[in-house]
Parts: C-alpha cells; sequence; structure tokens
C-alpha cells in the first residue's frame, strides 16, 4: 500500500471549544478502496471531526488533503463537490418530500428559469434506487416509508457524485439484516470502485467484518490506527476507554419472587400486536429488537402514553387500566425514557429539581415547595446511586450522559415504584459509564424491583438480563432464558426468521 | 382502491373546496329568507365583485404561503402595506416628478414595490443574520412599520386622485376587474414559483427539515430573505392595486390584515411549522374568506358577527385537520 496516495488525508486537526480541546492533533488517512473504521466513545470527538472534514466547523489547527491536493471546506456542498460524502446517522431527510427530491437535495438539476428537470431527477433518481434494490420509486414521499427505507434513502445519497470518499455514520442503527447485506454489497462497489470509505460504528461484528483498518479516537486525542485483520474487539476496547471492560454475562442470581405485572394479549393498533409476558420481582427483563419493533410502544402504554386497543395489563395480579402517566406512577410504574435529553430531564433547571419533579406537589410546606425535604431526597439517591456532581444546584445539562441517566433513575426510585421500566438505558452513554448503569440496573432487581430493560445493543441485552424477549414487527418471537440464549438465535429470532413463539 | 391515508389527504386536499360549495349553498338558501337585497347570492355578477374584493388580501396571502412554507411568518404585511400606500399616493405630488405627466403612475407604482420589496427584505435580513424568530422580527417590524406610517401623516389621511389612474384601475379586461387579473397573475407565478423551480423546493425543503436543509448545503439565509422579498413586493403590491382605485389611505389602513392573511393560508392547509401547504389551497382559503365574509353581509350580520364566526371556523379547522393527522387510536398522548 505504499506507493498508493491517499484519497483523503488528515493531518494534526485541532479544534478546540471554549474550555475543551475537543479535537487534539487527529490525523489519519484513508487509502482509496479501503474501509476504514473510526471508534472512539461518545464524546471522543468523531462527530467533532466529521463536522471538521463536512465544513461545518473550521478546524483551529491542522490540514485536510483531498488526493494531493490541501483544501479547505466551506460547507457541505464543497465537501460534496470534492467528491466527500456524508451519510448521516440522524435522518437528515425532509419527510414532506418526494425521495428524489431528498436525495438531491441541495443540488435539484435545473433547467432555465431555475425549474427543476423533474424528468432528469426521476430517471438519475430511480437508476440509483434500482442498484439500491428497493421497493419504492423516486415519486414516493419520504415520510411513507419505514424508517429502515428512509436510512435507504439516505444511503442513496451517496450515489449521486463520483465521490472520492464515503463517511457512512453509524449507517445499520435501524437496518434489518437483509437491508445490512444490501448495504454491504453498496459499500463493496464502493470499494471496488477505488472509493475510500469511513465507517463510524459501535457495533464490532461490523467493523470486524467489513473494515480493513480501524482508528481509534479517545477524548479527542488520536490513539493509533490498527489493521483490522491482526487486531480483537478486546484491545480495541482497551484503546477506546484506556482499561479492560467487563462484558461477561451476568452471572449473578438471585431470589425471584412473584409476578409483579403481567401483560396478556396487548395490541395497539399496527404498532404492536397480542403481546404477552411477566415480569416478576428481582427480575430483569430484557427487549430486544430492531428500532421499530414496537417495545418503546409497549413500555408507553403501560405508562399510560397510548391507550392499547385490546388485551390486559395485570399489577400484582389484578388487572388495571391505566389511562395517564399520573395513573403509572400511582400505580407504582415507572419509565426511564428513551430520550434522556428530550423526555427525561429539564435540562435548564438543577439536579435537585429534576429529581423531585414528579412528587413536588406532594413535598409541600404549606403553600410553598419544602427545600429541605426536596435536598434530603437528593442527597439520598445520590449516595445511594453514586451520582457525581458537584452539588444539587448543578444543571442537569452539564452533567456527563451517565450522571444524568442516574438522575433521571433516582427521579423514578424516589416514587417507590414496583416496576421500573427502562428505555435505552445507555444510548449516548459512554463504554465506562454503561457498565456502571448495568450494574446499577442489576442491583435494582436484587433490591426486589422488576425491571423491564429495552435495549438495541446485544451486549447489553445479554449482559444485564434474566430473561430476553425478542421483538419483530410488532410481535414477540421469542422468549430466551439467560441460559439458552446466543446471539446467532437472538438475530435469527429479531430479524423474523425465527421458529414461532416456543418456551 | 383507496388505502387508509389516502382518504384522509384526498379529504385535506380537497376540504377548502368542499367547504367553499358549503358555503355557496348555505349563503344561497340562506339568502332567500334572510337577505334584505332580492338578488340571488350566486349571482355571477356577485361572483366577479367577490374575486375583485378578495384581491388585496389574496395576493398578501401568496407571498404568505411561500414564508410559512419556508418556516417563517410575517406579521408585518399590513403596515408594509400602509407604507406602500402611502410612497404610492404621495409620491405622484412631488415636485421633482412634476414634469411627468400621467408618466408619474408608472413611477410611482415602481417606487411603491420598491419600497415594499426593501422592508421585506429588511425583516428577511434580520431573521436571517440574528437568528431570532421570524415571528418576533416581524412582531417588531409591524409596530415599527405602523410607527412610519403614523409619523409620516399624523392621524390624517394620505389623498391624490388621479383619474387616468382610477380608470386603470377600475377598468375591465375579459370581463375581470384589474385587481382580479393581478390576484391571478400572481397565484399563478408564485404557483410556478413554488412546485417548478429549485428555490421553491428548497422553500420546502428548509420549512420542512432545517438541519437537512443545511447538512445538504442549501443556504438558508439567503433563501429565508428571498422569500421575506417576495412577501414584501406582494404587500406592496397589493397596496397598489388596491389604492390606484380608492386614491386615499387612513394611517390605520392595512391594520389585522396579517390576521386574515394568515388565516386565509391555515385555511388553505398550509402547515404553521412549515414544510407542507400548497398555492391552490391558499386561493381556495381567500376565496372561502371573502364568501363568508360577503355571504353574513348578505344575510345581514355585521362585521364583529363575522370576525366570531370566522374565528370559530379556524378553531375548528385545525381542530379537524389534526384529527385527520392523528393516525389513529393508538397515538401517543401528550
Amino acid at each position: 500500500m505504499t506507493d498508493v496516495k491517499p484519497v483523503l488525508h488528515l493531518e494534526n486537526i485541532v479544534k478546540i471549544f471554549p474550555g475543551v480541546r475537543a479535537l487534539d492533533g487527529v490525523s489519519f488517512a484513508v487509502m482509496p478502496g479501503e474501509v476504514h473504521a473510526l471508534m472512539g466513545e461518545n464524546g471522543a470527538g468523531k462527530s467533532t471531526l466529521m463536522k471538521v472534514l463536512g465544513g461545518i466547523y473550521q478546524p483551529d489547527d491542522g490540514d485536510i488533503y483531498v488526493g494531493e491536493q490541501k483544501v479547505t471546506m466551506s460547507g457541505p456542498l464543497e465537501a460534496k463537490a470534492k467528491g466527500i460524502v456524508f451519510i448521516h446517522q440522524e435522518l437528515s431527510l425532509a419527510e414532506e418530500l418526494s425521495v428524489a427530491e431528498n436525495i438531491y437535495l441541495g443540488e435539484l438539476p435545473r433547467k432555465s428559469f431555475g425549474r427543476v428537470d423533474w424528468t432528469k431527477l426521476a430517471e438519475r433518481t430511480n437508476a440509483i434506487l434500482k442498484k439500491l434494490n428497493v421497493g419504492f420509486d423516486a415519486r414516493t414521499r419520504v415520510g411513507d416509508l419505514s424508517i429502515a427505507n428512509q436510512q435507504m434513502v439516505e444511503i442513496a445519497r451517496a450515489l449521486t457524485v463520483d465521490a472520492k470518499a464515503v463517511i457512512f455514520d453509524e449507517p445499520t442503527a435501524s437496518l434489518t439484516d437483509a437491508e445490512k447485506v444490501v448495504l454491504f454489497e453498496v459499500i463493496a462497489d464502493l470499494q471496488a470502485d477505488g472509493v475510500g470509505i469511513i465507517y463510524i460504528s459501535h457495533r464490532m461484528e461490523e467493523i470486524f467484518k467489513i473494515t480493513d483498518r480501524i482508528s481509534i479516537l479517545r477524548d479527542g486525542q488520536y490513539q493509533g490506527t490498527v489493521v483490522t485483520a491482526d487486531t480483537n474487539e478486546e484491545s480495541v476496547t482497551q484503546m477506546m476507554i484506556g482499561r479492560k471492560l467487563d462484558l461477561s454475562r451476568n452471572a449473578s442470581h438471585h431470589e425471584i419472587g412473584n409476578v409483579a405485572l403481567e401483560v396478556r394479549g396487548l395490541s395497539c393498533g399496527k404498532l404492536y400486536k397480542d403481546v404477552s409476558f411477566e415480569v416478576r420481582r428481582g427480575e430483569v427483563v430484557g427487549f430486544y429488537g430492531l428500532v421499530g419493533a414496537g417495545r418503546t410502544e409497549i413500555a408507553e402504554t403501560l405508562f399510560g402514553l397510548r391507550d392499547p386497543s385490546a388485551g390486559q395489563i395485570l399489577l400484582d395480579g389484578q388487572e388495571v387500566r391505566i389511562h395517564s402517566p399520573a395513573d403509572a406512577i400511582a400505580r407504582g410504574i415507572s419509565l426511564v425514557p428513551e430520550d434522556r435529553k428530550g423526555q427525561g430531564l429539564v435540562l435548564g433547571m438543577n439536579c435537585r429539581d429534576n429529581m423531585t419533579l414528579p412528587q413536588v406537589e406532594d413535598l409541600k410546606a404549606g403553600p410553598f415547595v419544602a427545600e429541605g425535604a426536596e435536598i434530603a431526597i437528593f442527597d439520598q439517591y445520590r449516595d445511594r446511586l453514586d451520582i457525581r456532581t458537584p452539588g444539587w444546584k448543578q444543571k442537569v445539562g452539564n452533567l456527563s450522559g451517565g450522571n444524568q441517566q442516574k438522575i433521571v433513575i433516582g427521579k423514578w426510585l424516589s416514587m417507590h415504584p414496583s416496576v421500573l421500566i427502562v428505555d435505552e438505558p445507555t444510548r449516548g452513554i459512554d463504554v465506562g459509564s454503561k457498565s456502571e448503569i448495568h450494574k446499577l440496573l442489576r442491583a435494582l432487581a436484587a433490591q426486589g424491583y422488576a425491571v423491564m430493560v429495552i435495549s438495541s445493543e446485544m451486549p447489553e441485552v445479554l449482559h444485564v438480563s434474566d430473561r430476553i424477549v425478542a421483538m419483530y414487527s410488532g410481535r414477540i418471537m421469542r422468549t430466551f432464558t439467560s441460559e439458552e440464549v446466543t446471539e446467532d438465535s437472538l438475530i435469527q429470532a429479531i430479524s423474523g426468521l425465527g421458529d414461532n413463539q416456543a418456551a | 382502491m383507496l388505502q387508509p391515508g389516502k382518504l384522509s389527504k384526498a379529504l385535506k386536499s380537497g376540504a377548502i373546496w368542499g367547504f367553499i360549495v358549503l358555503e355557496l349553498l348555505f349563503f344561497s338558501i340562506a339568502g332567500e329568507f334572510m337577505s334584505l337585497s332580492d338578488k340571488a347570492f350566486m349571482d355571477f355578477e356577485n361572483m366577479l365583485l367577490l374575486l375583485k374584493q378578495s384581491a388585496p388580501i389574496g395576493i398578501i396571502a401568496m407571498g404568505m404561503t411561500i414564508v410559512m412554507i419556508n418556516g417563517n411568518i410575517d406579521l408585518s404585511v399590513g403596515a408594509i402595506f400602509a407604507i406602500a400606500a402611502i410612497i404610492l399616493l404621495d409620491s405622484m405630488s412631488w415636485p421633482i416628478f412634476a414634469g411627468l405627466g400621467d408618466w408619474v403612475i408608472p413611477v410611482a407604482w415602481l417606487l411603491a414595490l420598491a419600497g415594499g420589496t426593501l422592508l421585506g427584505a429588511l425583516n428577511g435580513l434580520i431573521v436571517w443574520k440574528t437568528g431570532v424568530d421570524a415571528f418576533i422580527v416581524t412582531l417588531g417590524s409591524m409596530l415599527g412599520f405602523r410607527g412610519i406610517v403614523f409619523m409620516f401623516n399624523g392621524e390624517n389621511p394620505t389623498s391624490q386622485l388621479n383619474w387616468t389612474l382610477v380608470d386603470f384601475a377600475e377598468a375591465e379586461f375579459l370581463g375581470l376587474a384589474t385587481a382580479s387579473w393581478f390576484l391571478l397573475i400572481v397565484t399563478l407565478a408564485i404557483w410556478f414559483l413554488m412546485t417548478k423551480t429549485v428555490h421553491g423546493r428548497n422553500a420546502y425543503a428548509i420549512g420542512d427539515n432545517r438541519e437537512a436543509a443545511v447538512n445538504a448545503g442549501i443556504r438558508v439565509g439567503p433563501h429565508m430573505m428571498i422569500n421575506f422579498s417576495i412577501i414584501g413586493f406582494l404587500a406592496a403590491l397589493s397596496a397598489v392595486v388596491f389604492y390606484s382605485e380608492s386614491g386615499s389611505v387612513n394611517p390605520n389602513d392595512g391594520q389585522l390584515y396579517e390576521l386574515w392573511v394568515i388565516t386565509a393560508v391555515v385555511l388553505g392547509g398550509t402547515k404553521i411549522t412549515g414544510g407542507a401547504g400548497s398555492v391552490i389551497g391558499t386561493f381556495g382559503g381567500v376565496i372561502a374568506i371573502q364568501l363568508l365574509r360577503k355571504g353574513l353581509g348578505h344575510i345581514g350580520a355585521d362585521t364583529s358577527t363575522v370576525n366570531l364566526v370566522m374565528g370559530l371556523i379556524l378553531i375548528a379547522v385545525l381542530f379537524l385537520d389534526r384529527q385527520l393527522n392523528i393516525k389513529g387510536k393508538e397515538e401517543l398522548k401528550i
């Protein structure tokens, strides 16, 4: 590879935000026809680096080379014109517009008078869609597509220009296995054309399947580049977090109590159908499936945010109807929501006020809020959950993701629930804090809470759960015990390939 | 075969026209019993007059449609309307134009239109450069521009009667009044802009998902500024069309226009949050409002009743729209 020039080369990139060196001397190069993984914990600087590359941020120091030419990126269009294409992780689509308009967003083909050349647009788009082998056409409205298909639209953007380098940012987060195969074919095609590919993902199995080399960032610093074939998951993780991580299966089993929550034949329109399961005290039940499998919707139903169209919910053997979150809380159900910052916390409020939010009505001294009682509650759960904050006055928005999540968990524990539902507990939380949250969830179960964990990360579900419910497209495919579950059988079940309901 | 979802979509896009038919039927029948005049409501002459009377609001509504699709709003249109009217009427008596004779008319028009466009562009520039929400920016400019109107001539009206101008404004071509022609041409032009041009499609994209637009390299600011300039231009055009005929402007003229215009646009199906809407729908909205005002007048209701009914209908329409948009009973309750 020595005489081949890299298609894209970053040299000593430095980016400083007030108070933080977000990127500190990062260098790496992508060869033509190479799939180059970029890894690092959240906050390690991957997205900042990509924004620098896309011209959204200007670096404070360092150079970017495309081919042999030194370039200054002034914006996404310029990056694209130079052959650098981004496939964004968060869907960056305009839902009301057609597939074709989205794929060519920002550079619709023109005729005279600034008119859009619809014929050309449809032709080009359909050619790309044919390559991707998808079941929709150029004129479909993007809002009518499934999340996975929307992701395919996003991916189609990579094929619109003569790309030199394509950056995929977590492209498989919402794809089924069949769609992943198509994506990997697309990547292989690009590779064969000599395109350099930067592949950002947290999923080790993908990284080791398709990438050639791996570059690792930690705290904005470049940790090195390794050849994928010469390394393994453990050493990559070690480079990412600077220490070893305990990823062993959960071994500690403790006393399982009686059934706290039982759901029988619950359905909610098209979102999920005929779902039945039970959660016992002292047990962690993991819900695993793809995005859109209906897991979050079940949690929302149990928390009174959606009305089920059929079925029963039983708490401690008693059938209940839950009409609102207030109902759910009163009956001892708590939900730690998926979107911590959007749904779980009021970021501009301090730690104490966030924690006592659901019970501030009850904590009154006459007509006023009872400051002392609130602080007492905060102190109790800060110690119990080991929340690291300078004090209760700290704004929640300034805490790290792991500590924010602990505040949300503490908030619900202080309401003395019997059922704790946790939706994506470690999304956006770095690897180190992840294992703390996992330990916490196990410990809570040991204390007699019935815990439901919804997660899209297989290691997490495998690690924390006593039983795992695998969901596909709104249905429970199979329920595994922690002894019988294997990664293969789990993947099969959530892809809709597994046997019918067993055990 | 109608698929689920298609029906509600068809209902929504056709709703405004259904509403217009309903109004026509109601006022025709109610007019038989309650009207003081013995003329039928659905008289051809009456309908032509209605189109003409729709023009001032309608022309501005076309601009508002673009701005709202773009994800913004413009509350200052009424004030721009008044300023343009004053420029139009006052400039005709300026000494420097004294030698022009009737050629002062196109000059005055151009001045008024340029004034409106500039004020609109100013709104757009502030929204673009400061990043302050368009609602706040144009709320401020609404007050500010109205202040300028009052500074100009106090509480007194500004008048200038030019008979050539009035003749032009009252002229009819192929049976349609000048104002009606302007409304139709503007509707067509804006429809073309929004459905056929890159600028129009980008405006939809920006209103729909601004971040996606930025990521795709669309320059959001200039697009917004162009759209604010267009609405400024159209507010001035509306004034030019209207005051060429009336020849006198009160400093309070154009007040509440922004609300009528927004009502028409929203009735026509444009999303308040941006990203969706159509010029044809807005045209329907404008006609529906004018029908209602005229119809209620026809059966003897006064202005305050008209406002009350209008307000109720607006809320009812938004409620219906929400119901149609909810995908089913399983919807998240927030």
